[in-house]
C-alpha cells in the first residue's frame, strides 16, 4: 500500500514489502513514492559489486603511507636504511610533489606531505610503493624521521588559534536573562565519534600518457577530489579524472580525505610510471582519517515562571585538530542549530572553532548539529524539570511555528514539521502514559529507607522514557548552494536510452534509486526507464559534493527541471506523450541532453560577512522517543526502542527512508551509549575495530521510523533532505531517558557505565 | 601435504561447487585466496581482525571468517561464499530476495557476510524468532541499516519460502 500524503509510515515492514516490487506505472505521480528496489541491489547482493579493492589492475603497485609519531615536531630529515634495497621501490617526500603540497579544501593549510613541521600524530610524511605489500611495508619500516619535539596544545581550551568564530543572535539577551524568573545553567560535552563506514579508504590511481592521471576510489565527493588532484599535480582539469567506485558507506568519512589518498596515489603512480593501490587497513583508517568534533557547549536559559522562553545564551566550542579542513562550516551549521527549534526573542550564540596538535575532526552525518543539538535538547529537558512541566508540554510551547523567527532572523514561512513531528512520536510512543509510569517507579525507589541500598538489592534495573526534538537545515549553509552552482543534466540518447548526469554519489543511501525515481516520474516512465550514468568526472558535471543531506532536495530539484525540458522538447517535437514517443523519436533527433544549474532558491537571502538571514533553504524535522533500562550496579544503559517521527517534505522511497531513519537513529544511540575515541598525547588509543565499540545486531533497540510530509514548495518535488537529520535527535532522547529512570543528568556523552556510575553516585551523595 | 622446491603447498579445496587444486604460501589467508587467487572478490576485508563479519565463508557449513585462517585449513573441504548463494542460473535466493524487499542493505559492503552468515543460521536453525536472528547476526556488523532491515530480511526469508539454498555447498 502506498503511503498516504502527509501520513507515511513506515513502522510496518509488512506494509513497506508491500509497496515492493510492483511494476511501476507509466503515469505521471505513481513513481514517487513508492518503495522501488535498489538499482544496485543484485550485484551487491551477489558478489558482483565491484569495490575499489575489488578491481584488477595489471601491473599495479602497493603504495604505504609513513605517519608521524609525534604530535608535534619538527622534520629535520628522513634518514633511509642503507641496508635496504631502495632499488625494488618508490618513495616520494614532499620535495617531489609536482603542484602545491597542499590538499584543497577551504583554507588550504593541510599538506598532502610534511615538509617541514609534523602538527598532528599520524600525519603523512612519506609514501612508498613497490610491486608486492611486504616490500613496501619493508620499505616504509626502513625510513626513520628525524625530529625535534615542540610543545604540543591538545586542549581547545587552551588553543589562542580559532579557525573560525561566529556570533548569531537576535533581541538583548543580558537583557532577557535579568528580567527571567529562571535562569538554567548547564555546561555539554561530547567527544569524537568514528564514521566506521565497513570499507575502509581505498584509491587507485592510474597515470596517463600525458602525465595526467586516473583515479578510482571510494569517495563521496568526485569534483573534490578533481580539485585537489589538478592542485597538488599542477594539472590542468582536463588531465585528471576522478571514477568513484561502489562505495561501502560514507557518512562524511569520504567528504574530504579520499583527496588525501588520490593525492598519495598519483604522486607515486606518476613517479612509479605505473599504477599504484593504497587501500588502508583499519586500524590505519581510524588513526588517520577525520572524526566528528570533540565539542563543549554551554548554556544560559532564561524563563518565566509560566513556562516562557525569553533568553538563550550558548557557547560553543569545538576541537578543530590540527588543520581547518571543514572545520569552519561545520561549527557554523552546529552554531545556527545551537539554541535548537525554539521561538526566543533573545538569542545569543557564540562559536568558535579551536587548533589543537590533534588529528584534524571532518565531516561526519549530522556535521556539528549533532553535537551542537544534544546540548540544546539536554538543556531544554533540564529546564522542564526546573519548571516541573513535561518535556513534551515545554516543546509544545516552544517550538517553532510557521512565522517564527530563527537566531539568523530567518522567517519560517512554510514547511514547519515540528509541531507534526512531536504529536506524532508522543502518540505513537505512548509517552505521557509511560512517564507517569517511570515516574511512580522512581518515586518508589527514592522514598525506601536511606542506607539500606535496597534500591540496588530489589530493582537492579531502572526504567526511563525520554525525548527530543530537532531540526536540521538541509543543503549548503546560507550561500553556500549559490557558490556551488551546481550542474545536473538528463539526456535521451541517440538510440533512445534515457540518462541521469550528476556527480551525486551512491553510497548505500539510495541516491541512485532516488534520482532515478524522480526522473522518471517527471518524464512519466517507468523508473527501470532510466539509467544513471557512471561516476566519472569525464562523463558527468559538478553537481555538487553529496553531502550536507541536498541530494535529493537539490540535485533532485535539478534534474526534475532538466528532465521537463526534456520532454517538452520531445514532446513538441512529436505531439505525443514522452513516454510513448522518446524511443521514435530519437532515430530522428538523436541525442538531446538538458542541463539544470542551480540559481537559488526563491526569496532566500543570506549575508555570510554577518552569518545573518536565511541558512538554509528549508528545514527538516524530527522528534525521538527513546526508552532505556539502565542497571543500577553496573552503570550499563540498555536502550530498547526508539520511536522516530521524521518530517521531510516528501518521501521518495519508503523503505529507502525508513533505512536511513534507522541507520541514523542506531549511530545517534552508539553516540550517547558506547562509541567512544579515547585519546592521549594527541593518539588515539582504542583505533581499532576490537576496541573502539560499535553497536551490533544485539545492541540495537526495535526502531520505529515514522515519516511525515510537510510540503517545501521550493522544490518542484517538494521534498526537503534525510541523511544527517536522524543523528541530531537520538542522543538527547537517549540521555533524557537515563534521566528519567534515574533521575541523574548526563552531561558529557557517550553515557558510559563509568559516567552513569559517577552521575548517579553524585546523586545519591546529594540526597 | 608435499612442500615444493619453492616453499609453496598443495591445496586441494572446493569452493562455491568447483574443485580447486593450487599451490600457495604456507602463510596465505583463507581471504587472500579468495579474493587475489580465485577472484571470489564477494568476501570482504573490513577489519581483518576477525570483528566485522564481513569475510564470512561457510566451511563445510559452518559460519568462519576467512581473514582468520590460513588457507590450508581448508584443506580437502567445501567453501561457500557469498558468489555460491543464488542459483546456478542466476537467480537469487529467498534470502537475497528478502534483502531487497526489505531494507536489509544499505552501502552493501558487509552484505555479503551478513547473507552467508544468515544462510547458516538458517541450516541450523530454520525458524529462528527475532531474539535468536539477533544474537547470531551479532558477529557481522552494520553500519548503515541499523540492523532493522536485515532482522527483517531475514525473518521474511523464514516465514516465505523457508530457508535459503546454498548452505553447506
Amino acid at each position: 500500500m502506498a503511503p498516504r500524503r502527509g501520513d507515511s509510515r513506515a513502522d510496518s515492514r509488512a506494509d513497506l514489502a508491500a509497496t515492493v516490487g510492483r511494476p511501476p506505472a507509466a503515469s505521471a505521480g505513481t513513481v514517487v513514492g513508492r518503495s522501488l528496489p535498489r538499482r544496485e541491489g543484485p550485484a551487491k547482493l551477489t558478489g558482483a559489486a565491484r569495490y575499489t579493492d575489488d578491481l584488477i589492475v595489471p601491473g599495479a603497485w602497493f603504495g604505504f603511507t609513513l605517519r608521524s609519531t609525534e604530535a608535534h615536531a619538527r622534520l629535520l630529515g628522513l634518514e633511509l636504511d642503507p641496508a635496504f634495497d631502495w632499488s625494488r621501490v618508490v618513495v616520494v617526500t614532499a620535495a617531489e610533489i609536482p603542484g602545491e603540497n597542499v590538499v584543497h579544501l577551504m583554507a588550504d593549510d593541510q599538506p598532502a606531505l610534511v615538509a617541514d613541521v609534523i602538527r598532528h600524530v599520524a600525519e603523512p610524511v612519506a609514501l612508498v610503493a613497490a610491486a608486492d605489500p611486504a616490500t613496501a611495508r619493508a620499505a616504509r619500516d626502513a625510513i626513520r624521521l628525524r625530529t625535534e619535539p615542540l610543545p604540543a596544545i591538545l586542549d581547545p581550551l587552551a588553543s589562542e588559534r580559532a579557525f573560525a568564530r561566529y556570533e548569531i543572535g537576535r533581541g538583548d539577551v543580558e537583557a532577557g536573562l535579568a528580567a527571567a524568573d529562571l535562569v538554567v545553567e548547564g555546561t555539554y560535552r561530547v567527544g569524537y565519534q568514528e564514521q566506521l563506514y565497513l570499507e575502509p579508504q581505498a584509491m587507485i590511481a592510474v597515470p596517463g600518457e600525458d602525465r595526467g592521471v586516473t583515479v578510482h576510489g571510494s569517495l563521496q565527493c568526485p569534483y573534490y577530489v578533481h580539485a585537489a588532484l589538478a592542485r597538488a599535480l599542477g594539472l590542468a582539469g582536463e588531465q585528471v579524472v576522478v571514477i568513484q567506485e561502489e562505495t561501502g558507506g560514507g557518512f562524511g568519512g569520504k567528504e574530504e580525505y579520499p583527496s588525501m589518498l588520490a593525492i598519495h596515489a598519483s604522486l607515486l603512480a606518476l613517479r612509479a610510471g605505473r599504477p599504484v593501490r593504497i587501500v588502508y587497513d583499519r586500524h590505519e583508517d581510524v588513526a588517520a582519517t577525520t572524526k566528528r568534533h570533540p565539542a563543549v557547549v554551554t548554556h544560559r536559559t532564561g524563563v518565566t515562571r509560566d513556562g516562557r522562553l525569553v533568553a538563550q545564551d550558548v557557547d560553543v566550542v569545538m576541537d578543530a585538530g590540527a588543520y581547518a579542513t571543514l572545520s569552519p562550516v561545520v561549527l557554523s551549521r552546529g552554531a545556527i542549530h545551537a539554541a535548537g527549534p525554539y521561538a526566543c526573542p533573545n538569542v545569543r550564540i557564540r562559536a568558535r572553532t579551536m587548533a589543537t596538535n590533534t588529528p584534524p575532526n571532518g565531516a561526519f552525518r549530522g556535521f556539528g548539529a549533532p553535537q551542537t543539538e544534544f546540548a540544546a535538547e539536554t538543556q531544554v529537558n533540564r529546564v522542564a524539570e526546573a519548571l516541573g512541566v513535561s518535556p513534551l508540554e515545554l516543546r509544545r510551547r516552544w517550538a517553532y511555528r510557521p512565522g517564527d523567527v530563527t537566531p539568523t532572523g530567518q522567517v519560517l514561512r512554510e514547511s514547519v514539521g515540528a509541531g507534526v513531528v512531536l504529536e506524532r512520536v508522543a502518540e505513537a510512543a505512548d509517552y505521557e502514559p509511560v512517564r507517569a509510569r517511570t515516574a511512580e517507579a522512581r518515586m518508589a525507589r527514592a522514598t525506601r529507607p536511606a542506607g539500606a541500598r535496597t534500591d540496588r538489592l530489589d530493582g537492579r534495573t531502572a526504567h526511563g522514557i525520554g525525548l527530543a526534538l530537532a531540526w536540521h537545515g538541509a543543503g549548503f549553509t546560507g550561500a553556500g548552494e549559490r557558490f556551488l552552482a551546481s550542474v545536473a543534466g538528463v539526456e535521451r540518447s541517440a538510440d533512445g536510452q534515457v540518462l541521469v548526469y550528476t556527480d551525486s554519489t551512491e553510497i548505500g543511501q539510495g541516491a541512485r534509486t532516488v534520482l532515478s525515481q524522480l526522473v522518471a516520474e517527471a518524464l512519466g516512465v517507468p523508473a527501470e526507464a532510466v539509467e544513471v550514468a557512471p561516476g566519472d568526472t569525464s562523463v558527468v558535471p559538478n553537481s555538487g559534493p553529496t553531502v550536507a543531506s541536498r541530494t535529493t532536495m537539490v540535485v533532485g530539484g535539478l534534474l526534475i527541471r532538466a528532465a521537463e525540458r526534456l520532454r517538452a522538447d520531445v514532446e513538441a517535437r512529436t505531439g505525443a506523450p514522452f513516454a510513448t514517443s522518446y524511443r521514435t523519436d530519437a532515430a530522428q533527433a538523436g541525442r538531446v541532453r538538458f542541463d539544470e544549474q542551480f540559481e537559488g532558491y526563491p526569496g532566500i537571502v543570506w549575508d555570510d560577512a554577518t552569518h545573518r538571514g536565511d541558512a538554509y533553504p528549508a528545514y527538516s524535522w524530527a522528534a525521538a522517543v527513546a526508552e532505556v533500562d539502565v542497571d543500577l550496579d553496573t552503570g550499563e544503559v540498555r536502550v530498547g526502542s526508539v520511536v522516530a517521527a521524521d518530517e521531510i517534505g516528501r518521501v521518495v522511497n519508503p523503505v529507502l527512508a525508513a533505512g536511513q531513519v534507522e541507520g541514523g537513529t542506531l549511530q545517534a544511540v552508539g553516540y550517547a551509549t558506547i562509541e567512544e575515541l579515547q585519546a592521549r598525547d594527541g593518539r588515539y588509543l582504542n583505533d581499532r575495530l576490537a576496541t573502539y565499540l560499535v553497536p551490533t545486531a544485539v545492541d540495537a533497540p526495535r526502531i520505529e521510523a515514522i515519516l511525515l510530509e510537510e510540503p517545501f514548495a521550493g522544490a518542484p518535488h517538494r521534498a526537503k533532505g534525510l541523511g544527517e537529520l536522524p543523528m541530531d535527535v537520538g542522543a538527547p532522547a537517549v540521555i533524557d531517558a537515563i534521566h528519567d529512570a534515574t533521575g541523574a543528568w548526563i552531561a558529557e556523552l557517550p553515557a558510559t557505565p563509568e559516567r552513569v556510575l559517577a552521575a548517579l553516585e553524585a546523586r545519591e551523595g546529594r540526597r | 601435504m608435499a612442500a615444493s622446491a619453492d616453499g609453496r603447498l598443495a591445496l586441494r579445496v572446493t569452493v562455491n561447487g568447483t574443485l580447486h587444486e593450487l599451490t600457495i604460501p604456507g602463510s596465505r589467508l583463507l581471504i587472500d585466496l579468495l579474493r587475489d587467487d580465485l577472484g571470489l572478490t564477494g568476501t570482504k576485508k573490513g577489519c581483518a581482525i576477525g570483528v566485522c563479519g564481513a569475510c564470512s565463508v561457510l566451511v563445510d557449513g559452518e559460519l568462519m571468517s576467512a581473514c582468520l585462517l590460513l588457507a590450508l585449513a581448508v584443506q580437502g573441504r567445501s567453501v561457500t561464499t557469498v558468489e555460491g548463494l543464488a542459483a546456478p542460473d542466476g537467480s537469487l535466493s529467498a534470502l537475497q530476495a528478502a534483502f531487497i524487499a526489505h531494507g536489509g542493505f544499505q552501502c552493501g559492503i558487509c552484505t555479503p557476510g551478513q547473507l552467508v552468515a544468515a544462510t547458516a543460521l538458517l541450516a541450523h536453525q530454520p525458524d529462528p524468532d527475532e531474539a535468536e536472528v539477533r544474537a547470531w547476526m551479532t558477529g557481522n556488523l552494520c553500519r548503515c541499516t541499523g540492523y532493522l532491515g536485515i532482522v527483517a530480511s531475514i525473518r521474511a526469508a523464514v516465514i516465505g519460502e523457508g530457508p535459503a539454498a546454498g548452505a553447506g555447498e
